[in-house]
């Protein structure tokens, strides 16, 4: 038994410096870009609309977006990685060497998800560097950031991992992302406290499971909060057992993989 | 034992393709077994499934004494399987490919690197273990994928058309190889559309005709199915047709080439030849027409 998880483990590290080579390699693709986008948006609604729009909930108006626009940066850094990964593996059919190997669906899928969270937090440091020339970024709950960063990377890197799963063509693979992460990241509160929209639409937001992402950094980062950040906290670690074990039912049931 | 051993195993696509018919297939430990076939007479369908690439419909399949059914994982680490297709990653280096490969059945780093070094050495890649696969030619990428699929030394090797766009000098290497990992006890499954191959490498063929098995049997026993072979003498001299007119069964090409016919239940070569040269003719060199089991395989597959 012991030779077993010994074996699995061999397996799970291959599958993931596999991963983190293959997002290092490509860094002006994966790395770099978030940083510019980043660093615009603090320099346009930051340095410039931000000015005009005084304090948010007590805070400059950069501050309060700050930890917003990380969390945009993560989620789709996270999700992207898995998605264009898998989806690339089995587009180029070398998704066959693991799936002809004894290696299980379990530890392919905790390879590729360890992959997305590595991106999507080194990713979300990268920003957090770029935020700190525009503004004073100073954690108030440190912990309560990282188990954040990392459910959501978590959370997101398997969403992508599901999309990659039904994908048959390139597009398949960006209609997600264009079409349902960014309009609910950018309606998530990125930017505004939800509490200054009309009644209908903040209860309305209340529905958008990023809101509470965002809301559990911000809190995290400035002590602020929409939603109750327990409730969010607790809300991710259900969604990722969920959508894991949905997974790996696909995986099983070799939907996407197998004829 | 029986390295492979296939029962009654259907596969029906989801569009309807009966690719399978109810297969039954045994391969013995240490054969290397030829399985033919026209295209899409079921051949990849039956590697896909052994290497856990296709799911069956019905059927079972046993890998040394292992059912697929029962333990998967344990079956699928007695195979190393070449595709048909190049299907590594392009962007990754020849020692790259081959180490994840190791890593995904488990071995530990410095076992593989082991296996690695030995298995680039053989395969003469060695040169080339820091290149990325996509710059490789046509034979060092087939010649990659055999390294891929030895690294975590299987028992049991699937081979689907290995030789396919690999030059004659590379092609003659690869047989040496499997022939050697052959006698050293690897079960080889072979398939390809290259009967020359076949003829050369395997003990036992299977041909396989719109899902169903035809025949089974050795290679020797195959070849005692043809009623008759054709050949092309070279001769020493010019012949002319007064010399060849008592034989029927000649045809001449050109003046130094003729073609027999022969059937081998009512004349030996040597009665033949002893006849030629009593008639002055002096043969130089003969070869088969076409290779012996084309007509075998076209006789056996074509529509009746």
């Amino acid at each position: 038994m012991k030779e077993l998880y010994r074996s699995w483990l061999i397996s799970f590290y291959t599958i993931f410096s596999k991963e983190l080579k293959r997002f290092l390699r490509i860094w002006l693709q994966t790395l770099f870009p978030p940083a510019i986008t980043m660093a615009l948006y603090f320099v346009i609604f930051g340095g410039v609309i931000g000015s005009r729009v005084g304090s948010m909930e007590g805070h400059d108006y950069v501050s309060y977006i700050a930890p917003g626009i990380i969390m945009m940066s993560i989620i789709t850094n996270s999700y992207n990685n898995v998605v264009s990964s898998f989806f690339g593996a089995k587009f180029q059919r070398h998704i066959e060497e693991m799936l002809v190997s004894p290696t299980p669906n379990g530890v392919i899928l905790a390879g590729y998800v360890c992959g997305g969270i590595c991106r999507g937090a080194l990713v979300g440091m990268i920003v957090t560097a770029v935020a700190s020339c525009f503004t004073n970024i100073d954690i108030q709950h440190i912990g309560i950031a990282i188990t954040v960063v990392l459910l959501t990377a978590a959370l997101f890197a398997i969403c992508g991992f599901i999309n990659a799963i039904f994908a048959k063509k390139f597009d398949d693979i960006s209609v997600i992302p264009t079409f349902v992460l960014a309009p609910l990241t950018y309606l998530g509160g990125i930017f505004y406290s939800v509490n200054l929209l009309p009644p209908f639409w903040k209860d309305l937001s209340h529905i958008n499971p990023i809101l509470y992402m965002v809301n559990a950094l911000r809190y995290s980062f400035i002590g602020v909060s929409d939603v109750n950040i327990y409730f969010s906290i607790g809300m991710m670690v259900i969604s990722i057992i969920v959508l894991f074990f949905i997974c790996l039912i696909c995986m099983h049931k070799s939907v996407g993989l197998r004829s | 034992m029986n390295a492979l051993d296939i029962k009654s195993l259907k596969k029906t696509y989801t569009n309807g393709t009966n690719a399978l018919k109810g297969i039954n297939l045994q391969v013995a430990q240490g054969d290397f077994f030829g399985l033919l076939g026209p295209n899409g007479a079921g051949k990849s369908t039956i590697i896909g499934i052994v290497s856990s690439l296709i799911r069956k419909t019905s059927g079972s399949v046993k890998i040394f004494n292992t059912d697929i059914d029962e333990n998967f994982p344990l079956a699928k680490s007695f195979i190393g399987i070449t595709p048909q297709e190049i299907n590594f990653n392009q962007f990754e280096t020849v020692e790259d490919i081959v180490l994840n490969q190791a890593g995904f059945y488990g071995m530990p780093k410095n076992l593989a690197k082991e296996r690695l070094n030995e298995l680039l050495k053989k395969l003469r890649l060695e040169d080339k273990r820091k290149e990325v696969s996509r710059n490789l030619s046509g034979g060092m990428k087939r010649r990659l994928m055999i390294a891929r699929a030895l690294v975590h030394k299987p028992r049991l090797l699937l081979l689907d058309e290995p030789t396919a766009g690999v030059d004659i000098e590379i092609r003659h290497s690869i047989w040496s190889f499997l022939e050697e990992l052959n006698n050293h006890g690897t079960t080889i499954i072979l398939t390809t559309h290259n009967l020359e191959e076949v003829e050369i490498l395997c003990k036992n063929i299977g041909i396989i005709n719109s899902g169903l098995l035809i025949e089974d049997t050795s290679l020797r026993g195959l070849l005692s199915q043809l009623d008759s072979e054709s050949y092309i003498l070279d001769l020493e001299n010019e012949v002319t047709e007064s010399q060849i007119a008592d034989f029927p069964e000649l045809k001449t090409i050109d003046k130094h080439q003729i073609e027999i016919n022969i059937n081998k239940k009512d004349k030996s070569l040597n009665t033949l030849f002893l006849k030629l040269s009593d008639k002055g003719i002096a043969i130089r060199s003969m070869r088969n027409k076409n290779n012996r089991l084309e007509k075998l395989f076209l006789d056996l597959v074509s529509p009746t």
